[in-house]
């Protein structure tokens, strides 16, 4: 059932923290969605997915990748940099997307535009 | 020089973008990196935008290393407040504040780090007025958030881009 | 025993992040208004492109690497026509 490349122990041990810390905080990111009430409450929680969750796999994955091809593999910093310069332009998008129709339908709670807004 | 690399920022991080790709230093593929590189930095040249100036590499490292830790910080604190139960109210809102900084980079870098932030989130900036729409997830006190923003990342971005 | 701790990590790795994608699968289908929707997509693609790097580190191939790497552009994408498209009502202009 438990398959997994075999490495030195410090790696392996090294590579299990990384992704069960990476795992956990994904999980705990995407929980958010279920338990924060609002819609603006919930976007902020996939972000620990994004960021912690992100970046603790791809070290894992670089620190297998490098022990099992005997090389330095750092091709896993380009999902990083997709990922944490796309991840907030798609946030803001939707957040504003949702001021919009929340302003359209006249939700009282959301602020109002700015009249001097050009 | 400049005329036959114009965006030298660009390209050379196209350069090392494909060299990751291939995952290979072969002189073969920087040969061809590089010409895609310099293809693409003309192209972009075609297209005119405002040039980047970094004017302090040292703000750079000292603003990366502040939003690491922050990013770590924010996600320790949004964690908590996901998967425990929590014992008082907490309330999450908007704020509004105004920025000093007006140079586009700079406010799109700026953009990120929030967003990417959990916790907080971009959600509009005005720009005849030069001010910017926040939401915050737990709002303790409005100031204190002010505060925070300004002194940590817009002096530095201040410093950085001018 | 090496091979246990990283194997058991990976799985227990596996199920934590499938269930995050179920409870984005529950918010896409649960709603309750579109921006909700969008957002449990947008999770869910990047815990499945989370997954995908596990699987990666378990078989040790790098397929799985760039299919990750393909969802990490495309759902970008995804998202933001997605989020204009509740913006105006039309994704080209």
């Amino acid at each position: 059932m438990t398959q997994a490349p075999d490495l030195p122990l410090w790696a392996a041990i090294l590579a299990a923290i990384f992704v069960l810390i990476g795992a956990g905080a994904t999980f705990i990111g995407s929980m958010g969605l279920l338990r924060l009430k609002t819609f603006y409450e919930r976007v902020h929680s996939p972000t620990m997915g994004t960021t912690l969750g992100t970046v603790c796999i791809l070290l894992a994955s670089a620190c297998v990748s490098s022990v099992v091809h005997a090389r330095f593999s750092v091709h896993e910093a380009l999902i990083f940099l997709f990922v944490s310069l796309t991840t907030p332009v798609t946030l803001m998008l939707l957040a504003r997307a949702a001021l919009y129709r929340d302003r359209v339908a006249g939700d009282e709670s959301v602020p109002v535009e700015d009249d001097r807004s050009n | 020089m400049t005329r036959l690399v114009p965006h030298p920022l660009l390209t050379t991080c196209l350069l090392v973008m494909w060299l990751l790709l291939t995952q290979s230093v072969s002189p073969g593929q920087i040969l061809l990196g590089g010409i895609v590189a310099l293809i693409a930095g003309k192209t972009m040249a075609l297209l005119r935008p405002d040039p980047v100036e970094i004017r302090s590499w040292r703000a750079v490292l000292r603003l990366t290393g502040i939003v690491a830790v922050d990013i770590l910080r924010s996600n320790l604190a949004v964690g908590r407040i996901v998967a425990l139960p929590s014992r008082r109210r907490r309330v999450s809102g908007f704020i509004r504040l105004p920025l000093a900084i007006t140079n586009p980079y700079a406010l799109t870098t700026l953009a990120i780090i929030l967003t990417a932030t959990p916790g907080t989130l971009w959600l509009q900036y005005n720009r005849t007025t030069g001010s910017l729409l926040l939401h915050v997830l737990d709002l303790v006190d409005e100031e204190e958030w002010i505060r925070l923003i300004k002194h940590r990342y817009e002096r530095l971005l201040l410093e950085i881009f001018a | 025993m090496n091979v246990l701790v990283l194997g058991l990590a990976i799985t227990a790795a596996q199920v934590l992040l499938g269930c995050a994608m179920m409870f984005a699968i529950f918010r896409l289908l649960r709603g309750p208004r579109a921006q909700d929707r969008i957002l449990g997509l947008d999770t869910l693609y990047i815990n499945a492109m989370l997954m995908l790097l596990t699987f990666g580190m378990q078989t040790g191939r790098t397929l799985y690497f760039e299919a990750a790497l393909i969802i990490a552009l495309v759902g970008f994408c995804g998202t933001v026509a997605l989020a204009k498209f509740l913006m105006r009502g039309e994704v080209v202009e």
